[in-house]
């Protein structure tokens, strides 16, 4: 009764898996389903405290709500873009996969710019981070998205290096679409926050 | 977008499973996704009266379940890959709406 | 001498990579290639290796929570003890927690589950084995980062749990809470890791016909502790980022004068904490669900219901967390809700025990010290469990919280569960892993002198709780401690006795692995020497590298027993119709082509250097952080350059006199 000598790990490139799901998706869904339990422990302490002002200024004082909405925007219009890069790598189309993961690099990092812009003026206003509830609240939880947006921004940065010259180990278009969920994750966290922080008033 | 593209993202469409939208499809989404961000601003001009909090968070749902689902490809991928998220999903809101309510946090007047 | 050994020569090896010339590095530095040399350990990415290494770091670990637990025990002997003082008392506690449930057996379970699981189902390695390293060197750089508080002004003080505001600089000014945090964020890392890697491992490298409900149960307990860790890790990351921003940059999160609630951090903390002590007991479930079947020659009772009983627990885990704060103002409603959301999960619990007991019953016992062991588990964590039943009916656990009743509790389902679990696993797989039994007369004295130390240390403090002696309570006088039956310094004289039987039954089962090991007259154990039932008993003594010749093809729950034995048709007799030998060279007879293993890599050490270095930059000096976090940056880069699998030509050649380089270079016996 010998086994039939199957060829586990014989081929390099396709891997055959039990569930016929690469490796790295499924562990990139994995983390992001373990994500959702990280932001929805900073969402909800926000939502605990954000009522807390002590001396300093309430949300609906400080908040710029036409700001902030462009700011949301240029980041929804940034997961557009990715998905085209997505697209465009599934087409094997290096020069619009790097196009597309540079004009979403470019977008996050205007975000990114905002946010900071946000935070100064915000400060100048009279809320700092040890200000009130609210404030160690707000900037803990915009702060914890805006670093994952930066990682984003670097290991989008990073990959069109390693696209143009031809580093990626394993698939690229399997590279680019795992960068591309994890990017896509982080637009939708602002999503909730965008609702739940900025629109609904305190 | 080229002809080909669409030719092949069409040929798949009818296999089902893996290409999902087109380019151009990608393009109205998030057209869609835009729109839906005017009316979430629009609350903030706007008065919707009672119709404010339900308002807001069906459209942040559904924006939401677009992205997930179209962008994130979700709706086109193997079923384990949504459990797997979901289930993440559901839990985060579930415990901590939970701990939030010991806080008697959705008792309290806004 | 060498605790692990070269595999045997009489099994084939196909398809190893030999020595190549050097060629352009892809890296920074070329692929290390294999010695047989201590630095091995450090850049390997092998299951096993690392499965041995956890379990090495884990025991150390054990062995210091267990001191910190005499000391506290050697205070509480007598009225007026001396031996600790109150600060350094508050030290002992909260490290002796914090180091047996993080340090030990969250990565001792850690240690089977990467030796056995990628075994039991079948596959060569787990699915990102660099990962698979990282997660390691976390865990020991963030323990070793943890235990240098001890020197460096005094440790954590706050307890296990680390109650706000308590927890903050005002009433704790050293910095030994900022090493508590950081060392469990980089240690979390770890856990996190591990646990997509399990999961993807389980889900997707399953051998051909090992579906889900033919995999070992210890298998199955594994999958549904990935899932707890992987959800409730990131809930104490945020309660441990809040603690750290209050601490490091005067956030309001846990001062009460700014208007913060401290049931904030309990509510986080327990979210996660509840999960966790499944997390910490589901594993050793695991273990006795394989030992107590093949030492009663009888397959598991009710395989179905014990896999899923395991997911129910862990699924129903999630809503009883705030049993742990009945006392602390919650409000009615909150605290009957939780109250019976507990009361049910005692039943998913309770039918394991029936299972266990259903699968001795009517089978043929042997009692070697694996079995013992897992009989104890099935006792002790009984009587555990019913304590813990207790606690579900929140008006009595309103006197019980915050006693020495409590602490009975968990520490009969954590010491006699838990714990009683992974010493069954050490006598099991020790064949397996290391060529040699345990001794079986010193195992006896091990068990014994564990159970009668175990339950002379907490079972007393079943009486000490429900006769008012608090939690944390450094001292006792004659004064306070009451009369006749009572005597609540008798009790705590018995219990630190008690302490002093159970660490000698430890020292036992030091004794018997050096004793196995040194002694000349212990013989190479033989490849299946408990007449095992599952695939990871289908190898090597050890397992060579890449674990299996040809990857077996799997037809029934329990693989390995039924290629060894048939049922006759007619007369239902079980017959065995192959030895393991037997069967073992049967697979290999016909061995996979081209087998790839993953290679080993110095980056995984590298990035979890940088670690600890940026935390200690935090609490002392920001340029150091700073130069951690580009230390950071840079492996990282290095890491995601490489390929899992290097091609032929990145390696180094090796040196002269060394086997030739991923050859798995077979060294004779004798």
């Amino acid at each position: 009764m010998a086994d039939t000598a199957v060829a586990h790990g014989a081929d390099h490139g396709a891997h055959h898996t039990t569930t016929g799901l690469s490796n790295n998706k499924l562990g990139m869904w994995i983390f992001l389903g373990s994500e959702c339990l990280l932001f929805g422990g900073l969402i909800s302490t926000y939502m605990l405290y954000k009522g807390r002002v002590g001396e300093g200024p309430q949300p609906d004082q400080i908040y710029d709500i036409p700001f902030t909405s462009v700011s949301s925007f240029v980041l929804l219009m940034s997961s557009l873009t990715m998905v085209l890069a997505v697209s465009a790598a599934n087409r094997q189309d290096d020069r619009n996969t790097n196009l597309w993961l540079t004009v979403t690099a470019i977008l996050g990092a205007t975000f990114v710019g905002g946010q900071v812009y946000e935070f100064t003026a915000f400060y100048r206003e009279g809320l700092g981070f040890t200000t009130s509830l609210f404030g160690s609240s707000f900037y803990t939880l915009t702060g914890f998205h805006g670093v994952h947006v930066t990682v984003g921004i670097i290991m989008l940065m990073a990959l069109v290096g390693m696209v143009r010259r031809n580093r990626i180990p394993g698939s690229k278009a399997e590279t680019v679409e795992m960068i591309g969920l994890y990017w896509h994750f982080v637009d939708i966290v602002w999503i909730v926050i965008f609702t739940l922080v900025y629109l609904i008033p305190s | 977008m080229s002809t080909a593209t669409e030719h092949a993202t069409h040929e798949s469409t009818e296999h089902g499973e893996n290409h999902g939208a087109s380019d151009k499809q990608y393009v109205v989404i998030a057209l869609v996704l835009a729109v839906l961000t005017a009316i979430e601003v629009s609350t903030y001009y706007v008065d919707f009266g009672p119709l404010f909090m339900p308002t807001l968070f069906v459209l942040m749902i559904v924006k939401f379940v677009i992205v997930v689902s179209y962008f994130m490809h979700l709706k086109f991928d193997n079923k384990l890959f949504s459990y797997l998220f979901y289930s993440g999903l559901i839990l985060a809101v579930s415990v901590y709406a939970g701990a939030l309510a010991t806080f008697k946090f959705f008792l309290q007047k806004g | 001498m060498a605790i692990i050994e070269r595999p045997s020569a009489d099994v084939a090896v196909a398809g190893a990579p030999t020595v190549v010339k050097p060629s352009e590095a892809l890296g920074v530095f070329k692929r290390p290639a294999a010695t047989s040399s201590w630095k091995d350990w450090l850049v390997t990415v092998d299951h096993k290796k690392l499965g041995i290494m956890y379990g090495v770091a884990a025991f150390f670990f054990f062995i210091v929570g267990g001191l910190e637990a005499v000391l506290i025990r050697l205070q509480l002997m007598g009225p007026e003890g001396k031996v600790l003082s109150a600060d350094q008392y508050n030290q002992m506690f909260t490290m002796h927690a914090t180091t047996m449930v993080f340090l030990f057996v969250m990565p001792m379970a850690a240690a089977f589950a990467n030796y056995f699981v990628p075994l039991q189902i079948g596959a060569r390695d787990v699915a990102f084995p660099r990962i698979n390293a990282f997660g390691f060197w976390c865990f020991l750089f963030g323990g070793i980062f943890l235990n240098t508080s001890w020197f460096l002004g005094g440790a954590a003080d706050g307890g296990w749990f680390m109650y706000a505001p308590n927890s903050s600089t005002l009433f704790s000014p050293t910095h030994g809470i900022d090493f508590w945090v950081l060392g469990l964020q980089i240690t979390g890392i770890a856990s996190l890791t591990g646990s997509i890697n399990l999961i993807v491992t389980i889900l997707n490298m399953r051998a051909p016909g090992m579906k889900l409900m033919r995999m070992p149960i210890f298998t199955w307990m594994v999958l549904v502790v990935q899932f707890l860790l992987l959800f409730a890790i990131p809930v104490i990351t945020v309660a441990l980022f809040l603690l750290s921003f209050q601490r490091t940059f005067d956030a309001t999160f846990f001062d009460v004068a700014a208007g913060a609630d401290p049931l904030l951090w309990q509510h986080l903390f327990w979210i996660f904490g509840h999960p966790e002590v499944y997390i910490l007991i589901l594993p050793s479930f695991g273990i006795v669900s394989e030992i107590i079947p093949v030492f009663s020659k009888k397959p598991l009772f009710g395989y179905p219901i014990v896999a899923l009983s395991g997911a129910a627990i862990g699924f129903v885990g999630w809503g009883v967390w705030a049993h742990h704060m009945f006392s602390s103002g919650l409000g009615p409603v909150s605290v009957a809700v939780f109250s019976l959301s507990t009361m049910a999960i005692a039943v998913p619990t309770g039918v394991k025990i029936v299972n266990w007991v259903m699968t001795m019953w009517g089978g043929k016992l042997t009692f070697a010290t694996p079995m013992l062991f897992a009989i104890g588990l099935v006792v002790q964590f009984t009587i555990g469990g019913l304590s813990g039943v207790t606690h579900s009916v929140a008006p009595s656990d309103t006197q019980q919280t915050d006693t020495y009743y409590i602490v009975a509790h968990f520490h009969y389902v954590l010491f006699g569960g838990a714990i009683f679990g992974l010493f069954a696993g050490f006598y099991y797989w020790w064949p397996k892993i290391f060529r040699r039994q345990l001794n079986e007369k010193l195992g006896k004295w091990n068990f014994w002198l564990m159970v009668v130390g175990m339950n002379m240390t907490f079972g007393p403090m079943h009486i000490l709780g429900l006769q008012g002696q608090p939690r944390r309570m450094q001292v006792w006088t004659e004064a306070r401690a009451g009369e006749g039956f009572f005597n609540l310094g008798f009790w705590n004289f018995i219990a630190s006795t008690g302490s002093l039987i159970l660490s000698l039954g430890i020292l036992f089962f030091i004794i018997n692995v050096v004793y196995t090991h040194k002694s000349k007259k212990v013989a190479i154990a033989p490849l299946d020497p408990w007449d095992a039932r599952s695939l990871e008993w289908m190898t090597s003594n050890p397992p060579v590298e890449h674990n299996f010749d040809s990857i077996p093809n799997v037809d029934h729950l329990d693989e390995f027993f039924h290629r060894k034995y048939e049922q006759d048709a007619n007369t239902h007799e079980i017959k065995q119709v192959a030895t393991a030998e037997e069967v073992l060279a049967d697979m290999n007879a016909h061995p996979d082509e081209h087998i790839h293993m993953p290679s080993r890599s110095y980056w995984p050490i590298l990035v979890a250097l940088a670690l600890p270095i940026i935390c200690y930059g935090l609490i002392y000096n920001r340029l150091l952080m700073a130069v951690g976090a580009a230390f950071l940056l840079l492996t990282m880069f290095g890491w995601a350059m490489e390929p899992a699998t290097a091609p032929d030509d990145d390696f180094d050649p090796p040196a002269p006199g060394e086997g030739g380089g991923t050859t798995k270079e077979l060294a004779p016996l004798g």
